[in-house]
């Protein structure tokens, strides 16, 4: 099929921009369906769209903003010839080559687009609690940027909810901002980082309310607080908060590839061991979309190189016949 | 970077083109340091170009302009307002994309 191209790119985070480099440079002229704007973190660019310093990228010895981090991989992309497009994958055909690749309406007899391989650069948006008035006050003082929504709190006391290092460096952060930050934290110790844990414990303007979860968050047109309980006795009780942000984990993008690629039981994505390679041949699996473990922006951006190379090679096998 | 077509507003003008407008006004309250913020900007780009003479897209800082993002309550970004005859009439919150945004405000264009 003449019209089919070489690779399409699903996703545009570090480990999908990545990818896009790297066949960019091979020539295959990839084409890169970045997703479309959201306030989650599925959106074009990823996660680190949602946040503000990042210090542990190597090459940037005093860090950088997350979205500017992005950028510089999206330019860099663009630079070598990278196509990359504003939309949002609705559907994939894995069942024969070229893969058959849907924007807009699933139901489109045919695909907008075709590729001999596709790489799958998903990634993993922020998990929500799932509360009625979580959803109806999302905006409204819930949040799950603390970047985008914490200047509208200043002086203000609100809470975090998780324990692992997004929530701590959500808590540090919002401490710029507001004049007391609780973290609530399901269980009695952290998985966050020893650096991050350091950090917080150290900052005065943050307390910890440990065995906790929220079970309702209060407000009528704007939160007000939040019913806390505990998780040992059940005891209920309120906290009074005009800002609730929600860091409790992340679930993979992977919806559309259900039925398709093999997957944990989690739905985190599948590669074989020490490749990028999945069950169908000429689909690569890259970032958070399958790894749930270490979850990074350099090992997202490794594993897109490692993508982008896993093509390469399988393209000029199938060229060799 | 807005386009020429994207009206920048500030303290001083925010009234004045709000009220004095014979269009719906979409105001794009947003800052520098808001990624979904910077994901929308060109959409909005596009937006004033194809819609100009049946809406006007303008921008406010929310750095440089706190006390306009509190007098509307915005407590997160992005948001955007549509104003009709100097009146908010529409609030979206949070980054969508290009066919979202259109059909969120089909109703004022």
């Amino acid at each position: 099929m003449s019209d089919a191209r070489e690779v399409i790119i699903i996703g545009s985070g570090p480990a999908g921009l990545t990818a896009a480099i790297y066949t960019a440079r091979a020539n295959l002229a990839p084409l890169v369906l970045e997703g479309e704007p959201s306030s989650t973190s599925d959106q074009p660019g990823g996660q680190l769209m949602l946040t503000t310093d990042v210090e542990n990228y190597p090459g940037f010895p005093e860090g950088v903003m997350g979205p500017e981090l992005m950028q510089n991989f999206r330019t860099q992309a663009a630079r070598f010839g990278a196509e990359i497009e504003t939309v949002k994958v609705s559907k994939v055909d894995l069942s024969s080559r070229p893969y058959g690749v849907w924007v807009g309406d699933p139901d489109a007899a045919e695909p907008t687009h075709r590729a001999e391989s596709i790489i799958v650069a998903t990634g993993a948006q922020s998990l929500m609690l799932g509360l009625e008035n979580e959803s109806r006050l999302m905006g409204y003082g819930v949040s799950t940027c603390a970047t985008c929504d914490g200047f509208f709190f200043r002086d203000q006391e609100i809470a975090v909810v998780g324990g692992g290092d997004s929530a701590l460096e959500e808590a540090n952060f919002l401490t710029r901002f507001a004049s007391k930050v609780t973290i609530i934290h399901r269980r009695d110790e952290l998985r966050a980082s020893k650096i991050m844990q350091d950090r917080a414990r150290a900052n005065d303007k943050i307390e910890f309310l440990w065995d906790s979860q929220v079970v309702d968050v209060l407000g009528d047109d704007k939160v007000s607080g939040a019913v806390i309980e505990h998780t040992k006795t059940g005891e209920r009780s309120e906290l009074a908060i005009s800002g609730l942000f929600v860091a409790i984990g992340h679930r993979p993008n992977t919806d559309i590839f259900k039925g398709q690629l093999e997957m944990q039981d989690n739905g985190y994505l599948v590669a074989e061991p020490d490749s990028t390679r999945t069950t169908v041949e000429g689909v690569f699996v890259c970032g958070d979309v399958q790894d749930d473990y270490y979850r990074q922006a350099i090992t997202a951006a490794g594993s897109g190189c490692m993508a982008a190379i896993d093509a390469e090679r399988w393209l000029e096998a199938l060229a060799d016949g | 970077m807005a386009g020429d077509a994207i009206t920048a507003l500030t303290d001083d003008t925010f009234d004045e083109e709000i009220t004095g407008s014979s269009e719906p006004v979409l105001v794009d309250f947003w800052a520098e340091w808001c990624g979904p913020c910077k994901m929308i900007a060109p959409i909005l780009d596009e937006i004033a170009e194809e819609q100009s003479g049946k809406i006007k897209i303008a921008k406010l800082n929310v750095d440089d302009a706190p006390d306009i993002a509190r007098r509307f309550e915005v407590m997160s970004i992005p948001t955007l307002i549509v104003f009709k005859d100097g009146e908010p009439v529409k609030r979206l919150v949070g980054a969508k994309g290009k066919p979202q945004l259109l059909e969120e405000i089909a109703e004022y264009v």
